[in-house]
């Protein structure tokens, strides 16, 4: 074992773990009424941290650390890239919400950073310990933040689910792969995969080998809220602050995507007859459980937890077509990774929407949004933008998610695969009208008389998140390459 | 020059009413005419680039695609940006690019409920992006990105412009606004045919070799992708998306809940354009690129085809409502498209080009006399109307020559699209079943009997008879300022149409029969 530490290699944690320092002791010295001042900080610092990210794309070469535990390749750096824009973008959403509510702000900047951090480990981790450390990182800061609202009963309600649901998966997580451990003798990556193949292929140990593999899909199917792993999301997602739901819904879910990725196609390549068609199952559960769940939704953040189950779905596709023989591994990786990207910028721009509708109309329903096209024509649009971005109509961005997704399928070329295919497009269907429902609420139905509560400008920091997103879910729409060229790079 | 070989020319067809769109988007809300001027300019300068396409555009040669490009776009899918025209595009080019002027001169004064000049002009300009866009792509991903973006602004103009009375919503059982319902029936029905419309492309994509999106390019594989085991899904996945947007009886029910919901420019757009981008899908791809799977389907799409036209002209017949009526008669035309293109002959699918034509001509306008009649009586039951001749001259003479070029007059526009998909009919390509297309031309042939029986129906309900009782004492307006300048192109295309068809065969028949020829050797 080398300890020798290439601090270039792990830059990006380093300015995250010192901006999570400087919050918490800046939050200790600064005055009630200077507590904004960690907010500041907290975005500076994610802003920091993308230079020695930069620096190391800049350089290109794959640097691996610590025996192979810590590796920064390309997939790592498009991953974190990822993590710090969306991290960043949250960050934008939470300020002006978090300094209108009483609740203590430094805190709250500590917490979402350390899960930011988390993300960024996750991304280059590279055996079982070291992810596990890193999705723990991710979701236990948010337990709390869950609760944030600690006077709301719903609030609560979110942070107990999310918790017990947490600890759940955590322990199934560290039982299957407790589990591998045991069976293969290591705990990295590469040499679970050697050894993986011959116990499959051996009689005796095979069974225990499958349980091992489905113990540990079972507890990334809770992490990534598949169906029918994801009961909890609705309560969890309605009950905390909004920017932390969309935390949850977007890199939280992406955490658990990436290592549902390394986990699938590197530590366990060879158990591939196991995982895909499993993941088959959870892709169509997922989609249409999720699909036909969210159609009689009236409360926003329900409707936009229900569709981030159903997009899981859809983001499970290519794994499941990777159950086929002839399917280009190659192609159904990127296809996620693709989907991933894309939808980490229609979700957070509509629950950037969301934030801002509500100080408007003060209220969670769908009803509310009422007659919105002609009260806020420019919030609106871009509400019509997000919905039916994440409804993959083109030109928004959400078309080239689906359209790799169902590439995916077809190219596997298999019946298996295109039956997943065709029930993924009932499915985009069927998605579509609940969309179209939050839309036309918007723009189809008269105003209520009641004039609005708050009709104050919306705060800069979340205009700003909001313009972000408008623009990425156009630019990604019409120049897919954009999304396209990071996805493919992004190879293990 | 430069502009017509760089594909700079055709580009500007999609770009200059986005640019427009975009303009109007940023001028003040209230600056009305500020808005119009700049949508009319954006429209006539893309009709301009049209027409000077047409100008530069080579008539002799049939095969291959003129003025265009194919440019890099997304090189992980191999998808490109391949635009480029041929005589069967750009007929339909300029029906689109001209039509869309006349919708916003039309617009001019017209405005439904709750007006918003703004919105409505930048969504027919991208509605006019996206149609135009769709006749010049030649790349899959690029004409569904086209085929999907029109569905965007339709979807707006019904719901917010749309028919505000309840209605009630069969299986469901609840009643709702008639826009509610027909937007989103519009939608849904379209986004489920184009759903599998896409997965049809990709598995093209995935079986060809080299691996491409390009039109061309596929067509030149067409016998080894004719010969793969499930390439009859293949064909039925296209066939689903482009049937449904035709639309083919039984996929027809969006039809009349959307055009009767929507607004008069809506309709018209829908009815000139939209419904187009149907038939053209299987001239442009499904039959080029799979000819033996269409060969197999020609019979069952001939007889979908007589069931449109004799269902259409029927339940034309049951109507009471005069825009429901015009919205069904949509129906039993489209039929005759089809029946021409169930064929798979040149003289068929001429037909089917010249009757998409003239039905964007003809059903364009009366979908606009609908709309300008209903301005003036805020009604369209015909029991309620009649007389109209003896109320406005003007436009009671101009909804009877409409008629008459609807149910097929020979010497106006409407004849040829009917006469020669029959003549086709007779004599379908080799191979097919001559019998039964021979039925379907019988059974075309009484279904055009009963298209002159509705119209002249319609005619005598609305146009002749004494005025109701209860208009006794209004005073109507005649066909205004506007509506003569929107509506006169029309007229004057539906007789030079009638007399001199060979403004559309003469870039038709060259582009066709290459087609035939390369699909099915002659």
């Amino acid at each position: 074992m080398t300890f020798e530490i290439d601090y270039l290699a792990i830059g990006p944690e380093i300015a995250v773990a010192l901006t999570v320092m400087a919050v918490l002791t800046l939050d200790l010295l600064l005055p009630k009424s200077q507590k904004y001042w960690t907010g500041v900080v907290a975005v500076v610092g994610l802003m920091v941290a993308a230079l020695p990210l930069l620096q190391l794309v800049a350089d290109g070469t794959t640097r691996t650390m610590l025996d192979g535990s810590w590796v920064v390749d390309d997939f790592a750096l498009v991953v974190k890239a990822l993590f710090l824009v969306s991290g960043y973008l949250v960050l934008l959403m939470s300020v002006g919400y978090i300094e209108s509510d009483r609740y203590y702000e430094g805190e709250y900047y500590f917490l979402l950073l350390s899960s930011i951090l988390g993300s960024l480990v996750m991304a280059s981790a590279r055996d079982f310990i070291t992810l596990f450390i890193g999705l723990e990182l991710v979701t236990a800061p948010l337990f709390l933040l869950a609760g944030w609202r600690k006077g709301d009963v719903r609030s609560n309600e979110s942070a107990l689910k999310f918790f017990l649901i947490g600890v759940l998966s955590a322990a199934m997580l560290g039982w299957g792969m407790s589990f591998v451990y045991g069976l293969t003798g290591t705990v990295s990556f590469t040499g679970i995969d050697a050894a993986l193949g011959g116990l499959l292929a051996d009689e005796a140990m095979r069974p225990a080998a499958v349980l091992a593999v489905l113990f540990v899909m079972t507890g990334f199917a809770f992490k990534i809220s598949a169906v029918p792993f994801h009961f909890w999301a609705p309560d969890t997602y309605e009950g905390a602050p909004t920017p932390v739901t969309a935390y949850l819904s977007v890199s939280s879910k992406a955490a658990g995507f990436v290592g549902l990725l390394v986990v699938c196609y590197q530590a366990f390549g060879s158990a591939r007859e196991i995982w895909a068609p499993t993941l088959w199952i959870l892709a169509v559960l997922s989609m249409t459980v999720a699909n036909l769940s969210a159609l009689n939704q009236t409360n926003i953040v329900r409707l936009l937890a229900y569709s981030s189950v159903a997009q899981a779905g859809f983001m499970l596709v290519p794994f499941g077509a990777a159950a086929v023989g002839g399917a280009d591994l190659g192609q159904t990786f990127s296809a996620t990774i693709i989907y991933i990207i894309v939808y980490a910028f229609m979700n957070l721009g509509a629950f950037a929407f969301v934030l801002a509708a509500t100080r408007r109309t003060r209220s969670g329903l769908i009803s509310a949004y009422a007659g919105l096209g002609t009260r806020a024509p420019g919030l609106a649009f871009m509400g019509a933008v997000f919905f039916f971005s994440l409804a993959g109509i083109p030109p928004l961005a959400g078309w080239y998610a689906k359209f790799v997704m169902f590439s995916s399928a077809i190219g596997a070329g298999d019946t298996w695969a295109i039956v997943l295919a065709a029930i993924a497009a009932v499915n985009a269907v069927i998605a579509f009208y609940y969309y179209a429902k939050v839309v036309k609420t918007m723009w189809f139905d008269a105003a209520p008389e009641t004039p609005d509560k708050d009709v104050s400008m919306v705060p800069g920091s979340l205009q700003l998140s909001l313009a972000l997103a408008t623009v990425l879910v156009f630019a990604f729409g019409i120049l897919p390459s954009l999304a396209d060229t990071l996805g493919r790079a992004a190879q293990l | 020059m430069e502009l017509w070989t760089n594909g700079a020319g055709l580009s500007l067809t999609v770009v200059l009413p986005l640019v427009g769109a975009v303009i109007v988007g940023l001028t003040p809300r209230a600056s009305e005419s500020l808005q119009k001027v700049v949508a009319l300019l954006t429209s006539l300068a893309t009709l301009a680039v049209t027409v000077g396409a047409a100008l530069v555009f080579e008539y002799g040669q049939g095969a291959g695609f003129q003025l265009g490009t194919d440019r890099p776009w997304i090189p992980g899918i191999d998808a490109t940006y391949a635009v480029g025209i041929d005589g069967i595009s750009l007929p339909m080019l300029a029906l689109s690019a001209f039509i869309t002027v006349l919708a916003i001169i039309y617009s001019w004064n017209h405005w439904d409920e709750p007006k918003n000049p703004k919105a409505f002009l930048l969504l027919i300009l991208v509605l006019a992006a996206g149609m135009n866009g769709t006749f010049i792509a030649l790349d899959l991903v690029l004409f569904f990105i086209f085929f999907e973006i029109v569905l965007l602004p339709m979807y707006f103009m019904i719901g917010i412009w749309g028919d505000k009375t309840p209605r009630s919503v069969p299986i469901f059982g609840i009643t709702m606004e008639t826009r509610l319902y027909a937007a989103l029936k519009f939608f849904v029905f379209t986004l489920f045919g184009s759903a599998f419309m896409l997965l049809g492309f990709l598995a093209l994509y995935f079986n060809a070799d080299p691996q491409t999106f390009s039109i061309p390019g596929l067509i030149a594989q067409a016998p080894a992708l004719g010969a793969l085991p499930f390439a009859g899904w293949i064909f039925a996945g296209l066939a689903l998306g482009f049937a449904v947007k035709v639309p083919m009886w039984p996929f027809h029910t969006w039809l009349p809940d959307a055009h009767t919901a929507a607004p008069t420019v809506g309709s018209v757009l829908l009815a000139a354009i939209l419904l187009k981008l149907g038939s053209y899908g299987f001239i442009r791809i499904a039959i080029p690129v799979l000819p033996e799977q269409a060969k197999e389907f020609a019979p069952a799409i001939a007889v979908l085809a007589v069931i449109g036209i004799i269902y259409g002209s029927l339940a034309c017949l049951a109507q009471t409502d005069m825009k429901r009526l015009i919205a069904f008669s949509s129906v039993g035309h489209m039929g005759f498209v089809m029946l021409g293109i169930a064929t798979m002959t040149e003289i068929g699918i001429n037909a089917a080009i010249i009757g998409m034509v003239a039905h964007g001509v003809i059903t364009g306008l009366l979908f606009f006399l609908a709309g300008s009649m209903h301005h003036r009586y805020h009604t369209r039951e015909m029991a309620r109307l009649g007389g109209n001749l003896a109320l406005m001259p003007k436009m009671g003479w101009i909804l009877s020559f409409t008629a008459m070029a609807s149910l097929g007059l020979p010497g106006l526009a409407g004849f040829w699209g009917e006469f020669m998909a029959l003549l086709g009919a007779y004599n379908p390509l080799p191979g097919l079943d001559a019998g039964l297309f021979r039925g379907a031309m019988v059974t075309g042939a009484i279904g055009t009997v009963l298209t002159a029986g509705y119209l002249l129906w319609m005619l005598q309900k609305v146009n002749l008879g004494e005025p109701k009782a209860e208009w006794a004492g209004h005073e109507f307006h005649d066909v205004d300022r506007y509506e003569m300048t929107a509506w006169l192109p029309l007229l004057a295309f539906t007789v030079l149409l009638g007399v001199y068809p060979k403004l559309v065969f003469g870039a038709t028949v060259p582009a066709v029969e290459a087609l035939v020829q390369t699909a099915f050797g002659g």
